[in-house]
């Protein structure tokens, strides 16, 4: 039995902590009539739940692969019985761990999606010593088919119809969890909760959210089932998994989306509160510098600051004990440099509303009545502020997914042993060209990142127009 | 009115050196020149000869900011911030890591930028303002539905799949241009069309988005329904009075961008091997050429702050309400 030790990069307790601080933002929030109002209005909105819904699948897949371990390594073969068991140097995953096959089942180089045979021809050597050019079976994909040819396609629709059948039983055990707590909820017998979803109206849009996963599920079951034994979206240049690959991405994509606002918040709300609240040489000071960082193009400051970021990792090794808290280090590092340039817009957005808010009867009443300032900022002006702040934030989170991949191209992105959708495209953007072409990494990397950018997107509006006084 | 323009332009020095002063602290303070030469050098040739040699060759073997060996005015000047950073506000950017002037570089390379940027920008301006309109004279119906849809799904397509399929699509399934690559005067359109279309699409779901939301709240105004009442056809309506005012908010936007339009685009110029300042700038990253990248954040923030000056002078002339003091 192989023992093995949790290791927390910075990173996972960041996004740990994040998922905890929502928690309780959000429990804070029941208390708040007006919150609890627009939180409604996002819960019965339809497009509104089906992101969600879409967005909290990608939520877990990236926490389970922020859970990160080392393992002890079998003691040698002539090893002492009392010998202090080593650490692994690698740093895994329980994302890793659940899809242990799809890491470990690395083909020689590029096959396609659910094929059975490499991508390139290689010369064989046939067991009566002739040898002749052709496809080389794949080392694990479809390996276990003895007659590929006749038995690939049944073999296929088989899994197929399994996963849709496990798919049929996970939605239906889903749904009849959902009904339950709706029923228990409103206090009505489960039949009368199941009618009142069925025809949209049990409360928030819950038809939506079991529509949503009734796709995710006919998509997914078999996926799943195929991924058992084929490489669904084929392998890459070094032959692995590009599945594999796009489910390691949605990390990186969610820790660059959070994580950046962690820096971005602080600094936006102090120095906006600050700067409109107290005006004078303090509003000077803090606006001139937000123009000088927003006179810089954006790029070209992100580009200078992970520069020289690299030159400090690179001088310090000693810093990081394995490759992967290094690769975490500089993951962190360019969401720190993401938010230090990009707080400048959220600040004189809040400064703007602060401007206003100060001159309003009960703001000058408090002050009037001898309330501090900090009592007034705490009390009054930063809570009519939070609705800005929340719509910032979700309309930032897509554009960091979209600036990671950019970055990442440009080569001021992520480390390269990171698996990112940037380094993903990276890696492939010259495949098209190849004859034949080689289209499937850009197709997995395209079709992860469009749904999650797109979701993103579109719970963004949402929580605008339903917390925006003004819409 | 006068008096304003003049205390802009007396700000934009000052802003020049809050950037002056923050790329020497990145590029000198963070890592000091000993950290560069070594990662420069590699891990194998480090000696403190070599590192010694290196920074006489770039000219880093100075005190930062004050030169206590030498007299008088020479000891502010013989000095690393006088030498690297604060010649830029004459232009005067020194030399590459490859020996090139980079002032010079800049100029050659400011041509094909501005041949790809402009069009970009002007078809692009004149594409999204139209769907806009379009959208907006449809609003409430299906079609209104439908683009808006459409405009968030393109949102949310990164730049680089616009990019890269644009290329396998036109160029390797259709044949129609060339590629990637760069020609000499007339010949340039062939290699033009297609970044500019791209950049054209690429832009069309944000933008698009933005101006239907701000034609469509000028639409609901008062003044609006005034024209429509005194006979007014929807359309002339649009034209003579949403598409005038609706103008004014988008001209912030747009009018910042125009003297950036030097800087040319990163992603599109590396990929279609366009010689402009753009894939200059992302080889001087990919090469760690810092110098130059020191020079281009210095460029970009003075083509900002141009920008901004202008902005502040089309709204007086676009919307006679406004009086800047």
């Amino acid at each position: 039995m192989m023992g093995v030790q949790l290791v927390f990069l910075w990173t996972d307790l960041l996004l740990f902590g994040l998922v905890g601080c929502v928690m309780l933002a959000a429990l804070a929030a029941r208390r708040s009539e007006p919150m609890r109002e627009a939180w409604r209005r996002v819960g019965e909105n339809t497009v509104g739940m089906v992101s969600v819904s879409i967005l909290a699948l990608f939520l877990v897949v990236g926490l389970l692969d922020s859970v990160h371990y080392r393992e002890y390594l079998a003691p040698g073969a002539g090893a002492a019985p009392d010998a202090q068991p080593v650490l692994g140097t690698e740093v895994r995953s329980a994302l890793d761990a659940l899809a242990a096959p799809l890491r470990t089942r690395v083909e020689k180089t590029y096959s396609a999606p659910l094929s059975y045979r490499l991508f390139a021809k290689q010369t064989l050597e046939a067991e009566d010593g002739t040898q002749q050019r052709d496809f080389p079976r794949l080392k694990f994909g479809g390996a276990h088919l003895q007659y590929p040819e006749e038995d690939h396609a049944g073999d296929m629709l088989g899994r197929i119809g399994l996963g849709l059948a496990l798919a049929a039983c996970a939605w239906g055990v889903f749904a009849g969890i959902l009904v339950q707590g709706v029923a228990w909820s409103r206090g009505v017998p489960l039949g009368a909760a199941g009618r009142a979803v069925w025809r949209g109206k049990g409360g928030l849009a819950w038809r939506a959210v079991l529509a949503t996963l009734g796709v995710l599920c006919l998509i997914l079951g078999p996926v799943l089932a195929l991924a058992t034994e084929y490489h669904v979206f084929g392998t890459d240049k070094v032959g692995q998994d590009v599945l594999f690959l796009t489910l390691k991405s949605i990390r990186t994509a969610l820790v660059i989306g959070t994580l950046t606002t962690l820096v971005t918040l602080p600094l936006a709300v102090a120095l906006g509160i600050m700067a409109g609240y107290l005006g004078g040489w303090v509003d000077d000071v803090i606006q001139y510098v937000y123009t000088v960082l927003n006179s810089i193009p954006g790029v070209l400051l992100i580009a200078a600051a992970v520069l020289m970021m690299q030159v400090v990792i690179d001088t310090h090794p000693h810093w990081f004990e394995t490759s992967a808290e290094r690769a975490d280090a500089r993951l962190l590092a360019l969401c720190v440099i993401l938010g230090m340039t990009s707080w400048t817009g959220l600040c004189r957005l809040l400064r703007g509303e602060t401007l206003k808010l100060r001159e309003l009867e009960y703001v000058q009443a408090a002050r009037a009545f001898g309330v501090s300032t900090a009592r007034i900022l705490a009390r009054h002006i930063l809570p009519n502020l939070m609705h800005l702040v929340l719509i910032a934030l979700v309309m930032d989170f897509s554009g960091l997914v979209l600036a990671e991949a950019v970055l990442s191209y440009v080569g001021i992105g992520v480390d390269p042993n990171t698996v990112s959708f940037g380094t993903m495209i990276n890696a492939a953007r010259m495949e098209l060209a190849r004859e034949p072409m080689v289209w499937w990494s850009l197709m997995a990397a395209f079709i992860f990142m469009f749904v999650l950018v797109l979701a993103a997107n579109l719970f963004a509006d949402v929580v605008r127009d339903a917390f925006d006084p003004r819409a | 009115m006068f008096a304003y323009i003049v205390r802009r332009l007396l700000y934009a020095p000052l802003i020049l050196i809050g950037v002056n002063l923050l790329t020497f602290a990145l590029f000198f303070v963070v890592n000091t020149p000993e950290d560069m030469a070594r990662m420069q050098l590699g891990a194998k040739r480090v000696t403190p000869e070599a590192i010694e040699r290196w920074k006489v060759e770039k000219g880093y073997d100075k005190p930062l900011l004050l030169n206590a060996g030498r007299e008088g005015l020479a000891q502010v000047t013989d000095t690393i911030f006088f030498e690297k950073s604060l010649r830029m506000f004459a232009f005067d950017f020194g030399r590459a890591d490859d020996g090139r002037d980079i002032a010079t570089e800049i100029t050659t390379r400011m041509g094909p930028s501005l041949a790809l940027a402009v069009p970009t920008f002007v078809l692009g301006l004149f594409v999204t303002v139209s769907l806009a309109l379009v959208l907006v004279f449809f609003r409430g119906t299906y079609l209104d539905f439908q683009g808006v849809v459409v405009c968030v799904a393109m949102m949310s397509i990164s730049g680089l799949f616009y990019i890269i399929g644009g290329q396998w699509l036109v160029s390797k399934v259709w044949h129609l241009v060339p590629i990637s690559g760069y020609g000499e005067g007339v010949d340039t359109i062939r290699f033009l069309i297609l970044p500019v279309l791209i950049g054209v699409v690429g832009g069309i779901g944000g933008s698009a988005r933005w101006y239907r939301t701000i034609f469509l709240e000028e639409a609901g105004k008062d003044y609006v329904r005034t024209a429509r009442a005194k006979g007014l056809s929807e359309l002339q309506a649009l034209f003579r009075h949403v598409l005038k005012n609706g103008m004014i908010p988008i001209l912030t936007g747009v009018v910042v961008v125009i003297p950036s339009l030097f800087m040319g685009s990163l992603l599109t110029e590396s990929f279609f091997g366009i010689p402009g300042l753009g894939s200059y700038t992302i080889d001087a990253i990919n090469a760690q050429d810092f110098p130059v990248v020191r020079a281009m954040v210095f460029i970009g923030s003075v083509f900002y702050i141009i920008g901004l000056i202008l902005t502040d002078l089309s709204y007086t002339l676009v919307d006679p309400r406004v009086k800047l003091q």
